[in-house]
């Protein structure tokens, strides 16, 4: 051991890799301050803080930012997680289905409601009306947002589900079958609630989601007491021809966001302790 | 013509090309313990699971007190509900107490009253040793523990018999003997029991027939006397010096 070369090539001046660890570190240091100093000195601060951070605009986004727009928010976006949670379900139970055909429209669904941009989705129900005449979405301007994420949502739910329902060991079934359980009982009273609970983190996630996607509701053309935060935002922002309002909508999603994602780690973290 | 509890007649069970089982013919009767054993892959478990129908035969009669369960008319639900089943990973319900796990098919498949079926579970759950883990998940009981409740929750069906599948298999050798009590006691009592099983001491001691099984067919039935102690077949003879004597 002892007469072993510190390097390969002990001729050489090289550096170590510890060494050369060192050296890169400093150097990527270097590059940090310089960017920020270069930010500090050129950014044009007060133009910067007079268009995103206007304190007068702020304070006119206020009280109706949260009575209305994040009221809003929400409305959409629960909504839609209720349609997309019970729709998700009924498609993953017809993804495992028994009956062929209904496990291709569950595939056919799912394959198109995840491939297409929630956009486009949105601009279609506006066309609803058109396309059948007289037919109307229930509910007005909620029922046509929440329509749009829930049927968005169901698909990812659906897959969410599914492998939820698939990590439920197949001993659980035969287990409530062999006490005298119909397949239907045995799935209701053993494996949905196995199912629920494992995919309680990844449908918090799912919540995320579509709490942001709620903003798409802008291309519904809603107004007055309908907005959500980003329209709300949008409208403001064009009206005093300053961002604040956008920066204030973006910062009241995060005030939502932030926690909830927090919350499903949280809960991913203790999943481990089911059996 | 007395009644066989089970009775299966030409039960053949092909999972793809792997035929399984290949042809078996075999009675238990009221009050009769059976064990059955055998090397792995034998077929013993695929044997016990077409009884109550978990596997479908691919061919043959399964015929469980006198009614035929493979015929398409009978209500298997109502058949399994006489039907006790033990699995060797317990397959308790991970998100329902101990009391819970033994209430539940008691409240939903034969329809008593909460209070009633309170009062069968904890007696049960007392019966088998394990009355003081009522509120506890699965997941906080040792394996011989979840595996009593397993016991209770089956008999608290109040089954004309019992299919046990490699009750033992999945527990720490200290925990086994709990289990084994459990059973013997039941034994006893005169439950009919239909047992896999690599215990060669309990088939020994409580079993009033052994039955063993070899690529699918069985090679010898018999008193576990016979069976065990005086084999007549070669394959019996090399299964058993194998299992009671794994050193040599």
């Amino acid at each position: 051991m002892a007469d072993q070369p510190k390097t390969a090539e002990p001729g050489r001046a090289r550096l170590s890799p510890r060494k050369k660890q060192q050296v890169s570190r400093g150097v990527q240091y270097v590059v940090l301050a310089a960017a920020l100093v270069a930010v500090v000195l050129y950014a044009d601060w007060p133009s910067l803080a007079q268009n995103f951070a206007k304190a007068d605009v702020a304070a006119e986004a206020l009280p109706d930012l949260f009575t209305i727009a994040l009221r809003n928010t929400i409305i959409y976006a629960v909504g839609g997680f209720v349609l997309a949670f019970v729709a998700g379900l009924l498609l993953a139970l017809m993804r495992l289905s028994q009956v062929r055909p209904y496990r291709w429209i569950a595939i056919v669904y799912i394959e198109i409601f995840r491939g297409l941009p929630a956009l486009l989705i949105f601009l279609l129900i506006t066309f609803l009306p058109l396309a059948l005449p007289g037919f109307q979405v229930p509910g007005g301007t909620y029922g046509q947002g929440i329509l749009g994420l829930g049927l968005v949502g169901a698909a990812y739910q659906a897959e969410i589900f599914r492998a939820g329902l698939q990590a439920v060991p197949k001993g659980q079934t035969e287990a409530a079958r062999s006490l005298g359980m119909s397949a239907t009982r045995a799935q209701v009273t053993v494996v949905i609630p196995q199912a629920i609970r494992m995919v309680i983190p990844p449908t918090t996630n799912q919540f995320v989601a579509l709490l942001k996607d709620s903003s798409l509701v802008l291309f519904l053309g809603v107004s007055g007491e309908y907005v959500e935060l980003a329209k709300f935002g949008n409208d403001l922002a064009s009206q005093h021809a300053n961002a604040t309002p956008i920066m204030v909508a973006g910062l009241t999603y995060l005030i939502v966001t932030i926690p909830l994602g927090y919350l499903a780690s949280r809960l991913e973290g203790r999943k481990g302790r089911t059996p | 013509m007395t009644t066989h509890a089970i009775e299966l007649r030409d039960l053949h069970k092909h999972f793809g090309k792997n035929e399984v089982l290949k042809g078996i013919d075999m009675t238990v009767d009221p009050g009769q313990v059976v064990c059955v054993i055998g090397p792995s892959g034998s077929g013993k478990s695929t044997l016990l699971r077409c009884v109550n129908l978990l596997e479908t035969p691919t061919k043959g009669k399964v015929f469980v007190e006198g009614v035929e369960v493979t015929d398409l008319d009978v209500d298997i639900d109502a058949v399994r509900r006489r039907i006790g089943m033990v699995f060797q990973q317990f397959n308790l319900f991970p998100h329902m107490t101990a009391l819970q796990n033994v209430m539940i098919a008691q409240q939903r498949v034969l329809k008593r009253s909460k209070g009633e079926a309170e009062v069968i579970a904890r007696d049960n759950l007392e019966k088998v040793g394990v009355g003081d883990k009522c509120d506890s998940l699965p997941g906080q009981l040792s394996g011989g523990q979840q595996q009593r409740v397993a016991i209770a929750r089956a008999l608290a069906m109040s089954p004309s018999l019992m299919l046990f599948d490699e009750p033992t298999s999945a527990l720490d050798p200290e925990l086994v003997g709990d289990v084994l009590t459990v059973m013997r006691k039941l034994a006893e009592e005169g439950m009919t029991m239909l047992v896999v099983t690599h215990e060669m001491g309990f088939a020994r001691e409580v079993a009033d027939r052994v039955v063993f099984m070899d690529g699918g067919v069985v090679v010898e039935d018999g008193a576990p006397a016979q069976v065990i102690g005086a084999p007549q077949q070669e394959r019996t003879r090399s299964f058993l010096r194998r299992v009671l004597h794994p050193e040599e």
